[in-house]
């Protein structure tokens, strides 16, 4: 076997960011999807759709790695999944899980510890850059200073997203990422990922959402999940 | 040589039993629900202790190797399945992880002390490598189980959090790190306690038994600090050895979560 990718050559003018093909996935017998194949170009932004159970929180979930893949291929940046190692491909693909999982401490501290990972390595967490997200969003720096255990549900998610966000990743995968939050924090949280897009040519979000209205908001057309 | 302590007969052991009947009479009396299961434990502990001491009386006669290594290797499959008995989840190969650890980390050092550090000739006698190895096999076995249900409870709880770090970019080995350490104090933990209150709040077992044999105290304590020590490393050892067995069980080369292979047992605590 050869050596898991790390750094992959330049991509093709032309070529995709992502490229998935012929994925299938069943659940105790019950197949979700079969034959699922698109791909993402730089600068789109694509929902995810389909009924609740339909597998789209397992689609994200095996294009972040997470779960094998039944059947099918998934190519990054002109390498297969396969082929990557795991930590940087996920480097560049970032999942958002529906809930968020923050350590124990200051929020600050929670940004900040992903960039011990070897795969971020030569990288630092920069405090500015966080504040000027949170700007964007009308919040100040003492944000940075909570406790992550005093946070309401909105503003894990939004400290979630807040520290993929800093880690740049080139593909962002967003779970649900507004379903338990009120309307101004799913404002708030359209309004980080807009901001991570524009700063970047190389980049693009995948979104899954029940609701029709952010659908339609947030993206530029969309992928169907399920036997729709 | 007269034996340099009182032997007992079965008069004593008669006797030592109506210390027993004493909790039986007030469980009965209050009603506790306490004399069947008594009865039953102590059955059994007699029963089971007779034996022993006549298989021990046997391989002790015997004075050769092979006997002693198999009551060994039979000492150390009961701990290690005892181990995983113990723990309230399972995975596919937790049964041979357990017995691979605590045989490897127990025979280690009781080998390398009987070899090395006590100079036991011939090394099998088993006067001195049965009860050691007992003594560590016990330690080992509370390490183990305590380490791996740690392990596993931990990614059964924290499954959310690992996958996070694992989706941030973290390699399994960094996803897991935090939980190894944790899983190795907890192992760790009953030996260090122990070892902090011998002699001050405890009297080791293994100690009395000695100085009841009619071994001088200062020759009791310094055999107590061997043991200590052998202990510690045996149960840092298999600790340390289950849990990185667990860790390459429950992680796989992807560096994904494989929390699935994890089931969920009725343990015994």
């Amino acid at each position: 076997m050869s050596r898991p990718v790390t750094d992959p050559p330049p991509r093709l003018a032309d070529a995709p960011l992502l490229a998935v093909a012929g994925l299938r996935r069943a659940v105790d017998g019950r197949t979700l999807y079969r034959d699922l194949s698109f791909a993402v170009a730089p600068g789109e932004r694509v929902a995810v759709r389909g009924p609740s159970g339909s597998g789209k929180t397992l689609l994200l979930r095996s294009l972040a790695g997470l779960e094998p893949l039944e059947a099918g291929s998934v190519v990054l940046l002109g390498i297969s999944q396969a082929d990557w190692s795991m930590p940087a491909y996920r480097r560049r693909l970032m999942l958002l899980p529906q809930r968020p999982s923050l350590p124990e401490g200051s929020v600050d501290r929670a940004l900040a510890a992903p960039f011990a990972f070897r795969a971020h390595a030569g990288r630092r967490y920069d405090p500015a850059a966080a504040r000027a997200y949170l700007e964007r969003v009308g919040r100040t720096g003492t944000f940075l200073e909570k406790d992550t255990s005093r946070l309401s549900g909105g503003e894990q998610q939004l400290a979630a997203l807040l520290r993929v966000l800093l880690l740049e990743p080139q593909i962002l995968l967003l779970d649900e990422p507004t379903a338990s939050l009120d309307a101004d924090a799913s404002e708030a949280v359209e309004a980080l990922v807009a901001a991570w897009l524009e700063r970047g040519d190389e980049r693009a979000y995948l979104w899954t959402s029940h609701d029709a209205a952010q659908i339609e908001r947030v993206s530029s057309r969309s992928v169907v999940v399920g036997s729709a | 040589m007269p034996a340099a302590y009182l032997t007992l007969g079965p008069v004593q052991l008669a006797l030592a039993a109506v210390l027993l009947l004493v909790n039986l009479g007030l469980s009965a009396w209050l009603r506790l629900g306490l004399a069947r299961s008594l009865l039953v434990a102590a059955s059994r502990m007699v029963v089971q202790l007779l034996l022993v001491g006549l298989v021990l009386q046997f391989v002790f006669a015997l004075h050769q190797p092979l006997p002693v290594l198999g009551i060994a290797l039979v000492m150390a499959t009961l701990a290690g399945v005892a181990a995983v008995n113990r723990t309230r989840r399972r995975f596919p190969g937790v049964l041979w992880d357990s017995l691979l650890t605590v045989v490897t980390a127990a025979f280690l050092v009781t080998g390398a002390s009987l070899l090395g550090i006590l100079r036991v000739r011939p090394w099998f006698e088993a006067q001195y490598a049965i009860p050691l190895l007992g003594m560590v096999l016990g330690n080992t076995l509370n390490g183990i189980s305590l380490a791996l249900d740690r392990f596993m409870e931990g990614v059964a709880d924290g499954r959310e959090a690992i996958e996070a770090r694992l989706a941030l970019g973290a390699s399994r080995w960094e996803a897991a790190h935090g939980l190894v350490r944790e899983s190795l104090r907890t192992g760790m933990i009953p030996t260090i306690n122990a070892m902090m209150v011998m002699g001050v709040v405890s009297l080791p077992g293994m100690m009395t038994g000695q100085i009841l044999a009619g071994a001088a105290p200062t020759d009791a304590v310094r055999y107590q600090i061997v043991i200590m020590f052998m202990i510690a490393s045996a149960t840092a050892l298999g600790a340390l050895g289950v849990t990185l067995l667990a860790f390459r069980a429950l992680f796989d080369a992807r560096d994904r979560l494989r929390s699935e292979r994890l089931r969920r047992v009725g343990g015994r605590r």
